[in-house]
């Protein structure tokens, strides 16, 4: 039986994604998510894998998409200006149908912004994660254990579907201790990859692993199948935790660090006999769509709570189809919102 | 008769796209050549670079992958760190190599990454269509240096060879070039040798091949040989910049 | 005794080799286009080739086989 160890967030990430089978980590040091390199660093000798400290961010995501051609599973890890660099390859990944998993300790932007938590980067993460028509898996971690647990689901979902998974947490799940239970290594068998680039043996035609289609019909057509793929995730794959929903007036939707500030302004809400709920999104794409439309249904009004400017809130937004009014509340530049502020914009939206 | 010369194994049927009388084709021969004399096309994962050679994907017959512009060191870095026993080697040209990527270069080379990488110089862009390369000589006309590479405000070439043979990392550097039969024969044993010291364990090696690009050039494929003897090779000597075993290091 | 055959779908009468082939045997054949457009290069003196492969060593189409 695994025993209950006290991890730091970013460690946690580290030690989850060996014992998910990942044996190659490229990553270049960015505050604040240092510390998962260093883990690595410490780690990887002792699994007989690879910690590869790259030139650049750049250089790092394509060393991810080497090794990812070669068929193992492979990671990177960044914070928001290093995510931004690593857009172009995991642009190419998508492009080329390969899985490997990119994690992003989010940080204050834009620019080189700061180094606090942040949430700023969910339109990147689910929307402009590169050029061209693609998506990436992205999670979102709420807690340390989570973190633990969504690292091996985001390996095992970028294998079945062959494309990018990113974990998007931030500097506040990255830097914070909890209490975890760690999977035991080596409890999955890796998954056959055909496609790979690791050597014909003369046994099979060449493998190409390749983006480049100069001919519109075959790209549109490549894209198309991608595409296809993508419904099937959207609608198999959504996540989503609902928290005293059934009977709220109000619904706050909130993921991350913030779905834990929100859970705290609901408690404090529902002991002062305020009927309102939590909706804290798991898989940020594919969007918990149906958990939302599904409230929509029954629940006044929303209020999404987010350490940006507002990100999320348009996915919420269209998820209920306009059928309720959305709210938005957050703060940003690398503050977190406390739940008494939370609270007030509850109580300001019950009295509307 | 016996035949003495044919087509190698390690190069597919699909017909080259490249202009008439572009070297890349001699440099893909030779390549292949390599795979065949040491039995490792079944091992061996190319490394396709974005510009002309990018489509060589489809000519290696060994396995393949395609790396975003300027990252095929950083590619062949993963694929050779995931799968130490498979032989890999990058193709890239000079803009690849030496421009947009001449930071997964120098470093894959200070690391000693055990790959071979096959360097096509040209002096020019070839594949957007004939603009100044990071090696395009001085004073020489291209679609964005139309009045010469002027050194005041566009700079000097890059020597790669000499540049990367002051790193520790680098266990083989040399220059060559495809304008005769007897130079092809050199090239041919240069990148024979950078696919052996792989094997070895030997580390970095990598072969600059003075090549021609005939069409943006503004030359027939001749003529094209013969101003890479005139302009080229004395701007970038021929010859064994560092080898390690041999105890070479100009 | 010896031979080349030159694959002329695959040639591109790049001339590399005629300008290699240190007899002179090999020419452009201009009465001839292949299906890329191109004059193919034909050996015009098959008895005097000596097999020495410089043609297909230049040859950057590797259209050129080489018999001895």
């Amino acid at each position: 039986m695994a025993e209950k160890v006290l991890m730091k967030g970013n460690e946690a990430l580290a030690e989850a994604a060996i014992r998910a089978g990942c044996h190659h980590f490229f990553g270049y040091p960015i505050t604040p998510q240092t510390e998962l390199a260093a883990y690595m660093a410490k780690r990887m000798p002792q699994v007989g894998g690879t910690y590869l400290q790259a030139e650049s961010e750049l250089a790092a995501i394509n060393m991810v998409l080497g090794a990812a051609s070669a068929g193992v599973r492979a990671m990177t890890s960044s914070s928001s200006p290093g995510v931004s660099l690593k857009g172009e390859g995991i642009s190419y990944m998508a492009g080329s149908d390969l899985p490997a998993l990119i994690i992003n300790v989010q940080r204050g932007g834009p620019g080189l912004g700061g180094i606090q938590p942040s949430q700023a980067d969910y339109w990147q993460a689910t929307k402009a994660g590169g050029h061209g028509d693609f998506q990436v898996l992205v999670f979102a971690p709420s807690t340390v254990q989570e973190m633990v647990d969504l690292v091996s689901d985001a390996f095992d979902a970028a294998d079945k579907y062959r494309m990018p998974a990113m974990i998007l947490a931030d500097g506040m799940l990255g830097q914070m201790m909890e209490p975890v239970i760690l999977p035991e290594a080596g409890e999955k068998q890796p998954v056959e990859k055909p496609w790979a680039a690791n050597g014909h043996q003369n046994k099979r035609p060449h493998n190409v692993i390749n983006s480049l289609y100069l001919t519109p019909e075959k790209l549109e057509d490549l894209v198309l199948e991608r595409y296809e793929r993508y419904k099937v995730i959207e609608a198999t794959e959504q996540r989503a935790e609902e928290y005293l929903v059934e009977d709220a007036e109000l619904v706050v939707v909130a993921y991350g660090a913030s779905a834990r500030v929100a859970r705290s302004a609901v408690n404090k809400a529902r002991e002062q006999g305020k009927k309102v709920g939590l909706i804290r999104p798991i898989t940020l794409w594919p969007f918990p769509k149906d958990t939302l439309k599904a409230a929509a249904s029954h629940v006044g009004k929303m209020l999404t709570v987010e350490m940006s400017m507002g990100q999320m809130v348009d996915d919420v937004r269209l998820a209920v189809e306009c059928k309720i009014p959305v709210h938005f509340f957050g703060r940003t530049g690398g503050i977190i919102p406390t739940p008494a502020e939370v609270l007030g914009e509850i109580d300001r939206l019950l009295e509307e | 008769m016996a035949i003495v010369f044919e087509k190698p194994h390690a190069l597919t049927d699909a017909p080259l796209h490249y202009c008439p009388g572009c070297t890349h084709g001699i440099v893909h021969r030779l390549v292949a050549q390599a795979l065949d004399e040491l039995g490792v096309e079944g091992r061996a994962v190319g490394v396709a670079s974005v510009g002309c050679s990018v489509m060589s994907y489809d000519y290696f017959a060994c396995d393949m992958v395609e790396a975003p512009h300027g990252r095929a060191q950083a590619v062949a870095t993963g694929l050779k760190r995931a799968r130490p026993d498979n032989v890999i080697f990058t193709y890239q040209g000079d803009g690849d190599l030496a421009a947009i990527g001449t930071a997964e270069t120098v470093h894959a080379a200070t690391r000693g990454e055990n790959i071979t990488v096959i360097f096509i110089n040209n002096a020019i862009y070839g594949m957007t269509g004939g603009q100044m390369a990071p090696t395009s000589l001085p004073g020489q006309i291209t679609q964005t240096t139309p009045y010469g590479r002027d050194t005041n405000t566009a700079g000097y070439p890059v020597r790669v060879c000499e540049l990367l043979s002051t790193l520790d990392g680098v266990a083989f550097a040399q220059r060559v070039t495809v304008d005769s039969v007897q130079n092809v024969n050199i090239a041919r044993k240069a990148i024979k040798k950078a696919f052996q010291n792989q094997l070895d364990g030997k580390g970095y090696s990598i072969v600059e091949v003075l090549s021609t690009c005939p069409t943006n050039w503004g030359l027939s494929p001749v003529e094209a040989l013969d101003w890479l003897r005139q302009n080229m090779i004395p701007y970038y000597p021929l010859g064994v910049y560092k080898d390690v075993e041999a105890g070479v290091k100009k | 005794m010896a031979k080349i055959i030159v694959d002329e779908l695959v040639c591109k009468g790049c001339s590399m080799c005629v300008n290699a082939c240190p007899l002179g045997l090999i020419a452009l054949a201009q009465e001839v286009l292949n299906s890329k457009g191109y004059h193919p290069a034909r050996l015009m003196h098959p008895e005097k080739c000596v097999g020495c492969a410089a043609c297909a060593t230049m040859c950057p189409d590797t259209a050129i086989t080489v018999e001895r």
